[in-house]
């Protein structure tokens, strides 16, 4: 019996089970006055039946796996294996998936001897899983079965239940955030183990290349993160809020102060398309159209270094992707000033640049520093413009017609090329991921702050 | 304006600067409003230059794209009887025909008859996907295979792009021959929206990928949705005020800021490191694009069910409903379309996501679609960040023709999010 057939022998028994303590409850209606309706008599019987023998399987089915492997290896084959740890693993893998019927050959001999093991093993603890599940879910049945009676509250049961699932939904965001920053720290704790602490924070130089050879030249392994933060902060601070902050701030204004009903109808939802085009296209416009342009025009006014991956093309082209999101945060802002401030404003004779410039404007800077602080956050975790436009050297310039490069960018060249287990390369990527994840947490709290102690002031 | 005294204006200094119709308040006035009239076209300049860069990118893409679509094929005269094919006509009848083809050395007998018909330089000229095609033309009709036919085959990948734009000097001698001998004509690249990832430029498509983003969509969308009209259920209407709610609160928030790499770290840690599942698989993928998503459709589902009118579920209570049953009878029915709309957007934000997909092995090279779940696999996005790094220059129009469909999904979604808003969002 496989863990697939228990849970479908759950599933019926659940149903069956249901459907048993349904029509029972039908049966008592026409004689009683029943506290719930029949249909909650069968759902509580049925979630009972379900639920905790569901959830014992999905206990179950990560301890048998390792269960099988112990067992595989105490067998006589599974000890004459090679000691050697790789080689014994990728045999193990190959004889796990000639078990499961995923590929017919493997690539080491033993893998084909192993796997009849594995499915005797595979087998036998899916049958005592499969079976005490099963029986739960039968004992579970009878014992909730056994309660129906026309008092018997059974809509409350089955809400009871319900709040229980609504409950576990919520604590996905808890886990999810714990699951971040557990697993960033564990794995850049590990990263310090191996590089320490103040040369990954304050170190000016960053070349990831470790020597492979003992002999080899010019790898040394620096981990110092300050150019990435530098690249990282100078295209998406810098460079992407020059683009992005005048012409979303004027954008908003148009919109709000000057513009007809009709026509602001039709122009926001095409500005907000600027926001919904997937980040890759914009990387790919940056990189194929935008950067041959820069370099040339870097190249004509003097600058001979100029790169064909600078922080120029990349950054104007991310200043690009968030006019739209300044523009909407500018527009809330703005909108949020009293109607009484402005009318005051214009009734001393103020044309409407000069309210805007004089009064609302000022009135609403908290809530637009706020929503660019936003803005920066979003640009420094944006990958995919520079992966695909800025380059991979860490230079610490601030010209902008030379490359740099940035936290995202290196995270993914980390991550996406030859890997080392368990070499500080790959660690690396975690631990900038973790600067990463408390920069951007940072800028949104104090963000969020500034928004909000704005809007009480008007309130 | 009206006509304001100036003498009823104390303390201004000189009457005749205060006065309006003297000329230096007069030009002050034409100052003002000529930087009113300025400032006013550069809001309108602003928003015409961003409108303009989003049509410089679509049109850019679409004109580069648009050459993707089409293929170049050129006239192939072959004469099956002098070839070395050993293939007996009657002998490609059933289920192994097309198998018996494939094993015939068809790459070597095109090259032959292309060398007879166009010199030796054009020994290279067609793709791997003229092959396949020969291998279908010959299992629908073996019986050409007893004399010469003239067949319509796509070039490969050197040769389109000469003939679209620039090759080098041997391939545009061969396009000039083939136009000269009218046998090159330009055709609609179906090969394009049915084949999968490939070396060779000519017979690439985006099948594989388009199939490898629905599975990836799919499992979002059944994560995500259910878990997040229930979190949001959960939060809006029963959480009792506790730390415990306010943690949930503040790390939706802040899920729902953090950047999206970091979730792919995240996947690569627990779901490939820890939990074992396979690489590359859209199970994976579907998974981390989930927890991305979770938290948009909370925050939007969230605002949809907060705005139903609390007399709603008063009057469900009054009329003796339990609350549970208020909010799953009345309340969310309301807020569906809301939440709905919420979630469309999140997901195509999901749909357009790399990042977090290439740190999960979704980048690898594979020719096949995928059939499942956890099949090795690739998405839209990721196929065209990796055509965009192919040295090849026939891959450009590849690459902008994948962004056009992406595009156009892109597109379809957010009307569809804007028509459900328009046509089912209530106003109370």
């Amino acid at each position: 019996m496989s863990l697939g057939l228990a849970l479908l022998a759950i599933l019926i028994v659940a149903l069956a089970a249901g459907w048993l303590a349904y029509s029972r409850a039908s049966r008592l209606r026409p004689a009683n006055k029943l506290h719930s309706l029949p249909v909650y008599h069968g759902a509580y019987t049925a979630l009972w039946a379900a639920i905790p023998a569901l959830l014992l399987l999905a206990a179950w089915a990560p301890l048998q796996s390792g269960m099988v492997d112990k067992a595989v290896l105490a067998s006589p084959e599974g000890r004459a294996l090679p000691a050697f740890e790789m080689q014994r693993e990728s045999i193990l893998s190959e004889a796990r998936e000639i078990a499961s019927g995923e590929r017919a050959q493997g690539f080491n001999p033993e893998s084909s001897t192993l796997a009849p093991r594995f499915r005797e093993a595979q087998s036998r603890y899916a049958m005592i899983g499969g079976s005490v599940a099963l029986l739960v879910a039968l004992a579970a049945a009878v014992l909730a079965a056994r309660r129906s009676s026309p008092t018997f509250r059974a809509r409350t049961g089955v809400e009871r239940w319900v709040m229980i699932v609504l409950f576990a939904a919520s604590l996905i965001a808890i886990l999810t955030t714990l699951g971040i920053l557990l697993s960033l720290m564990f794995e850049s704790l590990r990263f310090f183990k191996l590089y320490p602490l103040h040369s990954f924070v304050f170190g000016l130089e960053w070349s990831p290349q470790t020597a492979i050879r003992a002999d080899q030249a010019g790898s040394s392994g620096a981990f110092g993160s300050i150019p990435l933060l530098w690249g990282t902060f100078f295209i998406g601070a810098i460079i992407a809020m020059v683009v992005a902050v005048p012409l979303g701030l004027m954008s908003a204004i148009y919109l709000t102060q000057y513009a007809h009903v009709r026509v602001r109808a039709w122009l926001k939802p095409i500005l907000e398309i600027l926001a919904g085009v997937p980040t890759v296209v914009y990387g790919y416009f940056a990189a194929l159209t935008v950067a041959p342009v820069v370099r040339d025009f870097g190249i004509s006014i003097g600058i001979t270094s100029a790169s064909s991956e600078s922080a120029l093309a990349a950054g104007s082209v991310m200043g690009i992707m968030i006019i739209p999101f300044v523009s909407s945060m500018a527009d809330d802002s703005i909108a949020a000033v009293p109607q009484a401030m402005r009318d005051g404003s214009l009734a001393m004779g103020a044309t409407n640049s000069e309210t805007i410039r004089k009064v609302l404007i000022p009135a609403a800077l908290p809530g637009v520093m706020g929503g660019i602080l936003l803005a920066v956050s979003r640009a420094i975790g944006e990958t995919m413009i520079v992966v695909m436009a800025a380059g991979l050297a860490a230079n610490l310039t601030a010209n902008p017609f030379q490359s740099v490069t940035t936290v995202t960018t290196q995270i993914v060249g980390l991550l996406t090329g030859e890997q080392e287990f368990n070499s500080p390369k790959t660690l690396a990527a975690f631990a900038l991921g973790l600067a990463l994840f408390l920069i951007t947490l940072l800028l949104n709290l104090i963000a969020l702050h500034i928004v909000r102690r704005y809007r009480e002031q008007y309130e | 304006m009206t006509d304001v005294r100036a003498d009823a204006v104390p303390g201004t200094g000189s009457t005749a600067a205060s006065r309006w119709t003297a000329d230096a308040m007069q030009r002050r006035l034409r100052r003002r409003y000529a930087f009113e009239r300025g400032f006013k076209l550069t809001g309108l300049a602003a928003i015409c230059l961003s409108i303009l860069f989003l049509a410089f990118l679509l049109w850019n893409m679409g004109s580069q794209g648009i050459g993707g679509f089409t293929q170049y094929q050129a006239a192939l005269p072959i004469d099956f009887t002098k070839s070395d094919l050993f293939l007996d006509p009657a002998a490609l009848r059933g289920p192994d025909a097309e198998q018996t083809v494939a094993n015939a050395d068809l790459s070597g007998a095109i090259s032959k008859a292309a060398t007879t018909a166009y010199g030796p330089e054009a020994a290279e000229m067609f793709s791997d996907g003229a092959t396949t095609l020969l291998t279908k033309e010959i299992v629908r009709n073996p019986s050409i295979l007893n004399g010469q036919a003239t067949l319509w085959l796509p070039v490969g990948g050197k040769i389109d792009t000469a003939a679209k734009h620039q090759g080098d000097a041997a391939s545009e001698r061969i396009v000039a021959a083939l136009k000269q001998k009218h046998a090159l004509r330009r055709a609609f690249n179906a090969q394009f929206l049915k084949g999968s990832d490939a070396t060779d430029p000519s017979a690439v498509g985006v099948w594989g990928a388009l199939k490898g983003t629905f599975y990836t969509i799919l499992v979002t969308i059944l994560l995500a949705f259910p878990i997040g009209v229930l979190a949001s259920v959960y939060l809006e209407e029963f959480a009792p005020k506790s730390w415990l709610s306010d943690a949930i609160e503040v790390s939706i928030n802040n899920l729902a800021a953090v950047p999206s790499i970091i979730f792919g770290l995240l996947g690569l840690a627990v779901f490939l490191d820890v939990m074992n599942l396979p690489r590359s698989a859209p199970l994976v993928g579907g998974m981390t694009l989930a927890l991305m998503t979770f938290p948009v459709i909370v925050i939007a589902g969230r605002n949809a069910i907060k705005s139903v009118p609390p007399s709603i579920r008063e009057a469900a209570l009054g009329v003796g409903a339990s609350k549970l049953q208020v909010t799953f009878h009345h309340v969310l029915p309301l807020a569906l379309p809301g939440i709905l709309t919420g979630t469309i957007i999140g997901v195509a934000r999901a749909l357009g996501e790399t990042a977090p997909l290439l740190l999960i092995g979704m980048r690898a090279f594979v020719a096949a679609p995928p059939n499942g779940i956890s099949d090795p696999a690739t998405v839209l996005p990721v196929q065209i960040f990796l055509w965009s790094d192919e040295v090849d220059r026939s891959f450009v129009e590849k690459t902008s023709a994948a962004i056009i469909v992406l595009l156009l999904f892109m597109l379809l979604m957010n009307g569809l999010a804007i028509y459900l808003r328009n046509r089912f969002e209530r106003r109370w």
